[in-house]
């Protein structure tokens, strides 16, 4: 019995099994489809994904201190910065070696703002002794040399920073992102005069809930009239909806500050109808207020073009067949017709909400100090500050915390449940 | 094949063009009025000479620092000369990423013969920086405001009174100035404001005097915005940068007027970009000599109010090209201008910098 089954094996014309011949066809339809989207796939890995990932890389990356000073930090193991000592007469000649290359490539000031960032003065110390190696005498001794050239050299904590960042991967921008510091005796939590990325993170959450609430209840009457309405009247209103797209963000933004500003239109427009006294113009800008506003106002398109395309596809009909059946308006609408509108809420609230958490040139103008986000501190160390580790290691944060909310989001409203048309 | 010929014909005619035009150099700056002014006084005439060469304006100034760094990591320089300011000048200095210069070399020397070092002077605050102008950071007062009956603030510390000139206030996002002023209105001399200053009671002081005006300022980032504020009653009292004051007051006729007291100076000048390629180099070290020449920076004068950097150039300084006022006045630098000015410490910023702005911050957001 076994023995006909294996010999009447199935098999195309030229004697292949069909199952082989089944599998490299199929194998080589999808090599053909790969084929088709490869240059989509190399574009996107090539622009996006290895940009970012080599960006979110440097938020551990400290290679810079054991390439600049290579036998300086090789020298600088035996020593213990907890025995209270200076380093060795040895760490100091492996110092002077270190530093004559590295200035002759001209990357110690380098090295000096990298290592300002963890410990202030460090910067100048190291533009300043780069000036003096030239001058120091070849034969040593160097540590008496290098504390008269500077008397940080002679300080435990200089070298105890040193030795605290030599290893080429470091968790400083993260501890640093978190309100930490990495410090020669252990992790601890900065003094509270400077804490502020924890509490700029929970402010840029709740800032971008309340967007999102608030564009959700302004979009979905909007949407709903939209879908309701002829096609004819309809369009009209939608071209209303789309037309800031076509205007430049920050003319739109420059608008909100002339209306809202103390002196702007809307305070005036109240004084004069006197519903407030002179002396108590509102605060409406340059602070949580005018960032709330502005950036309800840029977002809500994207609330309600998928409210939109969803409610189109939800017929009339049910809405109908429940009134006949004795709905009244009311429970007709929140027992039919809502629950069938949630994929496109799902849709406009994802999207408002990523949007917003990541935006900064809008809280940037208008959002005083109160309503700056974390972004705005991230441009900073990108473009100001030149601390890209930093701002590394706080974009990896957001990026993991809206990952995290992604995931809480589809356990509760199901990611199934999204639809943008 | 007749229409071949000419396809051949019109193509060498495009390269040879492009081989007599296209020498483009790309000068980072500012943009808006100052980028005119540098259009005016350099580039127009520099062009004018130099047939062969066109100069692009690009305006990213702001963000300097971060695309160099960016250019200089991708190993595509893309810039040939950029405007920064000097604390600037000194970071991409010690990043690597600006070229070191030989002053007395690359520049012109003062028409009676001083060498450009010694012309310059103290402004050379960094190997890598050729100073430009002059600038300084103070402060434009409404002259309309009823409610201080007639009085007009002359001193800094009428920033900080907030009894006797009531009202919104703008300043800086940033702890440079702001701190400096506090403590010399505390009570700290001014040769002492750096020593309070680096340490931690020095610091609580500064922000203890600020934090009894925090409830009335409108912080700025971008230095058009102090103008707009004043402009529109929004503050009464604002710093910004005097060249955007000159221009509120005296092109845009509002009334405004200016507190020279404790002006901050400080500097803008030219840096190029390492990694040049040597012939793109030779071209800007060319046009670095010629609008860095003692009549050039008189000449910007004529259309913004900062002070020309080299010493042989102030008494040149003559009429704004459109006002036809006399603009040595309007200097910082004017005599009557620079009783009392302050001068701005770049070593120390370089060091504090960072710990400052993270307590700066944290303290605004308080």
């Amino acid at each position: 019995m076994s023995d006909t089954t294996s010999e009447q094996v199935l098999t195309t014309q030229d004697g292949k099994p069909l199952k082989q011949a089944l599998a490299s066809a199929l194998r080589r339809e999808k090599m053909r489809a790969l084929l088709l989207i490869a240059p989509l796939l190399i574009f996107i890995l090539l622009t996006f994904v290895a940009p970012i990932v080599d960006m979110l890389f440097r938020s551990v990356e400290n290679s810079i201190v054991a390439d600049t000073l290579p036998n300086t930090v090789v020298a600088m193991q035996e020593w213990d910065a907890a025995s209270g000592n200076l380093p060795d007469e040895a760490v100091f000649a492996a110092l002077y070696d270190d530093l004559g290359v590295a200035v002759k490539e001209k990357t110690h000031t380098r090295l000096g703002s990298r290592l300002n960032y963890e410990k202030t003065g460090m910067s100048s110390l190291f533009r300043k002794t780069g000036r003096r190696v030239k001058r120091m005498d070849e034969g040593g001794p160097f540590k008496e040399q290098f504390i008269k050239a500077d008397k940080k050299w002679g300080q435990v904590e200089t070298w105890a920073t040193l030795k605290t960042f030599s290893p080429r991967y470091t968790s400083a921008y993260f501890l640093s992102a978190a309100d930490a510091q990495l410090t020669p005796e252990g992790v601890k939590m900065k003094p509270e005069e400077q804490q502020v990325y924890l509490f700029l993170f929970g402010r840029t959450l709740f800032l971008s809930i309340t967007i999102t609430v608030c564009c959700l209840l302004l979009g979905y009457p909007i949407a709903f009239l939209l879908a309701a309405l002829p096609l004819r009247t309809s369009n009209l209103l939608m071209i209303l909806v789309l037309l800031p797209f076509w205007t430049s963000l920050l003319v739109r933004t420059s608008a909100w500050k002339v209306l809202l500003q103390q002196q702007g239109v809307i305070n005036d427009f109240l004084v004069w109808t006197g519903i407030v006294s002179e002396a108590g113009r509102l605060v409406m800008i340059n602070n949580q207020t005018g960032t709330i506003i502005a950036m309800t106002h840029i977002l809500l398109p994207f609330m309600i073009l998928p409210l939109y395309s969803v409610m189109k596809t939800i017929s009339p009909t049910y809405v109908r067949a429940a009134k006949s059946l004795g709905a009244n308006d009311c429970s007709a609408f929140w027992r039919v017709y809502f629950p069938q509108s949630v994929p496109g809420i799902g849709a406009g609230a994802v999207l408002v909400f990523i949007l917003a958490i990541g935006y900064y040139i809008t809280p940037e103008l208008v959002g005083g100090t109160s309503g700056i986000f974390i972004s705005n501190r991230i441009a900073y160390h990108i473009s100001s500050s030149l601390n890209w580790g930093l701002a590394a290691a706080l974009g990896t944060l957001l990026l993991v915390a809206v990952m995290v909310l992604f995931m809480v989001y589809d356990r509760i409203v199901g990611i199934d449940n999204v639809k943008l048309g | 094949m007749k229409l071949k010929t000419m396809v051949l014909a019109s193509t060498a005619l495009a390269m040879a063009a492009g081989t007599a035009f296209a020498q483009d150099m790309t000068i980072v700056s500012w943009g808006g009025a100052y980028s005119a002014s540098q259009n005016n006084a350099y580039h127009k005439p520099y062009m004018e000479k130099n047939p062969g060469i066109n100069i692009i304006n690009d305006e990213s100034s702001a963000e300097a620092v971060a695309k160099l760094r960016a250019m200089n990591e991708a190993g595509n320089i893309t810039w040939d000369l950029v405007d920064v300011v000097a604390s600037d000048a000194i970071r991409l200095c010690d990043e690597g990423l600006a070229l070191e210069i030989d002053h007395d070399k690359a520049l012109a020397a003062a028409p009676d013969g001083t060498p450009a070092s010694e012309d310059f002077g103290d402004l050379i605050v960094s190997g890598c920086f050729i100073p430009q102008i002059v600038y300084s950071t103070t402060f434009g007062y409404r002259t309309d405001v009823d409610e201080w009956g007639g009085k007009t603030p002359d001193d800094i510390c009428d920033v900080f009174d907030l009894e006797t000139f009531p009202g919104k206030r703008s300043l800086e996002k940033r702890p440079i100035n702001n701190m400096e002023w506090a403590l010399l209105c505390d009570g700290v001399a001014k040769a002492d404001v750096y020593d309070v200053l680096e340490t931690e009671e020095g610091q609580a002081q500064a922000f203890a005097k600020l934090d009894s005006i925090k409830d009335s300022v409108v912080w700025w980032s971008a230095g058009a915005e102090t103008p707009q504020l004043l402009a529109d009653k929004e503050v009464v009292i604002g710093s910004t940068y005097n060249g955007r004051l000159f221009a509120l007051i005296e092109e845009q006729k509002q009334p405004v007027a200016m507190l020279w007291d404790a002006q901050v100076f400080d500097l803008d000048g030219w840096i190029v970009p390492a990694g040049l390629s040597e012939e793109r180099q030779q071209r800007v070290m060319d046009y670095l000599n010629f609008a860095t020449d003692t009549q050039r920076l008189a000449d910007q004068a004529k259309y913004i109010s900062y002070g020309p950097a080299r010493q042989s150039s102030a008494p040149l300084v003559g009429k704004h090209a459109e006002l036809g006022i006399d603009m040595a006045p309007h200097m910082p630098t004017d005599p009557a201008n620079a009783k009392n000015t302050f001068l701005y410490n770049y070593e120390w910023w370089a060091d504090y910098r960072d710990d400052l702005d993270a307590k700066f911050q944290a303290w605004l957001a308080q």
